[in-house]
């Protein structure tokens, strides 16, 4: 204040660098005090891994530490290239990722329709508040859940034996083990992922229904000529940040419904990360692969935003 | 509105596809509930579809309560929960708080310091040797301080402190108040819905999560629940057994008790999901916003 007050002739733009910098600090100490802690922490648990990402360049070993071992340059790529489950790994991450693109993304969609069909205002509630539930779920009793029902004596077992099935155990065949990951993802999911389709259905104006049905449109003319052309932003969206997403399936579901029986379906990069990394404790190798899969991601991510923003003039950025 | 039976027709379609499906999201659930008040004889002798408890007993509760592991996952979690949330809630108000405010200098960088972190993470080797070099290996902090700070929910809390009219903090400035007082005498007390958002978010992230305990914690008596489970029942790990092997009754209850452990450790979320349902709604909601 008393600044301006000495230097009247002095435009603001013209101040010093050094000025602004006292000027700033004094007025908004406070401020770099309160965000301090958030920077300390981003520091020593965001930044100070992504600096231990070299070793993905290195071969690292605990006693060195990362900074005293040794360079390879890009020995643990060309090593993951070569591995005998490349192609094994990249394949079934592609094959869930895929399958659950076609099945679990559109379902919510579906949901979302339906309950907004619902007239009656507590069957709407209800059905909402039981779709959501399994979300709150943790991972772990959804999986052992699954686990329990596809045991050779389980549920699944007994239904398909009244049918005249045979009593299998589901997750030791690999041929089971997609339908298995996709229901089990559906029943986690489909009610949550819903809520945002929900929000984008109440954001439509309900003139153009009104609209429509002086002009004698019926239910479904109405879905498919305004709720549905409503609803595209929102989808291509969440389309563009599933994208994104592509190779990142979970590993936490797969580590848990796994066995090794199943490998060859069921492996996926990051549960392959996990095993490599933190298992046989190939620290070096389990990072380079996980660099690998976050750059391949980012590519996804871009080219999926270039797409959508050519093509419907909606991206993320 | 004159309804056709085009109308009629399509409503009851849409009501019998919509209990249906809460049918098939509710029978897993229930399927737990009866198993765990069975007796365990009856239930291996003839499983199937449950609809009611098989010789209704309450034994495995009772074992289950008693059971040293189970307790001490039960007690690890309150003792995560009741530190970490405290500290999620500081660091989570204070970035918000610095991301809703106006005319920093350095206010650009700093923000693009933050929002970097929620589109690249190092990966789980890195973040695990940095937890190891940290020396928080076997220790309850490993659970606690990684993952103090959610981007994500800063960004939401953010949101929130914007709404918040600007002549507020003005004439507290005036009156001589710092950003320590506006931020936590001012605001937050103007946040506090907010606020129990992101403490559920961050409550069930911490009580369902278990992949940061199962890859740090060496001893079994420092698990959390989640973890104890996982050895249960996923794993087939006969922790329980063996940690209670004085206790021979353990074998009568040998199946429910996997049932009455699921119940005792999603009952807690459940029995508060109805009621902050909707804060949680909202939580999307706003996260959607920002998308």
């Amino acid at each position: 204040m008393t600044g301006q007050a000495v230097k009247p002739s002095a435009p603001i733009n013209k101040q010093s660098f050094g000025y602004r910098l006292k000027k700033d600090f004094y007025r908004n100490k406070f401020k770099y005090l309160i965000i301090l802690p958030v920077l300390i922490y981003l520091a020593i648990f965001c930044y100070k891994p992504m600096y231990g990402l070299v070793i993905a360049f290195k071969e690292y070993r605990p006693n060195l530490g990362i900074a005293g071992s040794p360079w390879v340059g890009f020995k643990q790529f060309t090593n993951f290239f070569k591995d005998p489950y490349f192609f094994r790994l990249i394949r079934n991450t592609f094959s869930i990722s895929l399958l659950s693109l076609v099945f679990c993304f559109p379902a919510p969609i579906i949901l979302a329709l339906f309950i907004n069909e619902i007239r009656n205002n507590v069957f709407k509630r209800t059905v909402q508040t039981i779709t959501y539930m399994p979300y709150f779920i943790s991972m772990v009793v959804a999986c052992s859940l699954v686990k329990t029902y596809t045991q050779q004596n389980g549920l699944v077992s007994q239904i398909v034996m009244a049918f005249g099935g045979d009593a299998v155990n589901w997750l030791n065949k690999s041929q089971y083990f997609y339908p298995i990951y996709i229901l089990s993802e559906l029943w986690q999911t489909v009610g949550w992922n819903s809520i945002i389709y929900l929000a984008a259905l109440t954001g439509i104006d309900q003139e153009q229904y009104e609209a429509a049905r002086i002009d004698g449109a019926s239910r479904m003319q109405q879905l498919w000529s305004i709720t549905l052309p409503n609803l595209v932003p929102t989808i291509m969206i969440l389309l563009i940040l599933r994208m994104g997403g592509i190779l990142n399936v979970g590993f936490e579901k797969i580590i848990l419904l796994y066995n090794e029986g199943i490998y060859d379906v069921a492996d996926v990069i990051s549960s392959y990360v996990y095993r490599r990394g933190i298992i046989n404790a190939s620290y070096s190798y389990g990072a380079a692969i996980g660099l690998f899969n976050s750059a391949v991601n980012i590519v996804f991510l871009l080219v999926s935003n270039w797409i959508s923003t050519r093509y419907t003039e909606s991206g993320l950025f | 509105m004159k309804r056709t039976r085009y109308d009629y027709i399509m409503d009851t379609v849409i009501a019998v596809v919509m209990l249906a499906l809460c049918f098939i999201t509710l029978y897993p659930m229930y399927y737990v509930i009866v198993a765990s008040f069975s007796n365990n004889q009856a239930l291996l002798a003839t499983p199937g579809v449950l609809w009611y408890p098989k010789g209704f007993n309450v034994g495995a509760y009772t074992m289950a309560f008693k059971h040293p592991l189970l307790m001490s996952g039960y007690r690890n979690i309150l003792f995560v929960l009741v530190v970490s949330l405290p500290i999620n809630i500081l660091l989570t108000l204070c970035c918000g708080y610095f991301m809703a405010s106006k005319n920093i200098m350095f206010k650009g960088p700093i923000v693009a310091l933050i929002m970097f972190t929620m589109f690249f993470n190092a990966g789980m080797i890195p973040n695990y040797l940095n937890v190891r070099s940290l020396g928080l290996y076997d220790s309850l902090w490993a659970l606690i301080l990684p993952g103090a700070l959610s981007v994500y929910n800063s960004v939401i809390c953010k949101t929130a402190i914007e709404a918040v009219p600007d002549s507020l903090s003005e004439s507290a400035y005036i009156d001589g108040a710092n950003d320590l007082i506006i931020l936590f005498r001012i605001i937050f007390p103007l946040i506090v819905p907010t606020t129990m958002v992101l403490l559920l978010y961050y409550g069930i992230g911490h009580w369902n999560g278990w992949f940061n305990a199962s890859i740090y914690l060496q001893d079994n008596y420092k698990l959390p629940i989640q973890n104890v489970l996982r050895a249960v029942l996923i794993a087939n790990s006969n922790i329980l057994n063996a940690a209670a092997a004085e206790n021979d009754k353990m074998d009568q209850f040998a199946e429910t008790i996997k049932y009455a452990a699921i119940v005792i450790s999603t009952v807690p979320v459940l029995c508060i999901y109805p009621f902050i349902q909707k804060y949680f709604v909202k939580g999307v909601m706003i996260g959607a916003v920002k998308g």
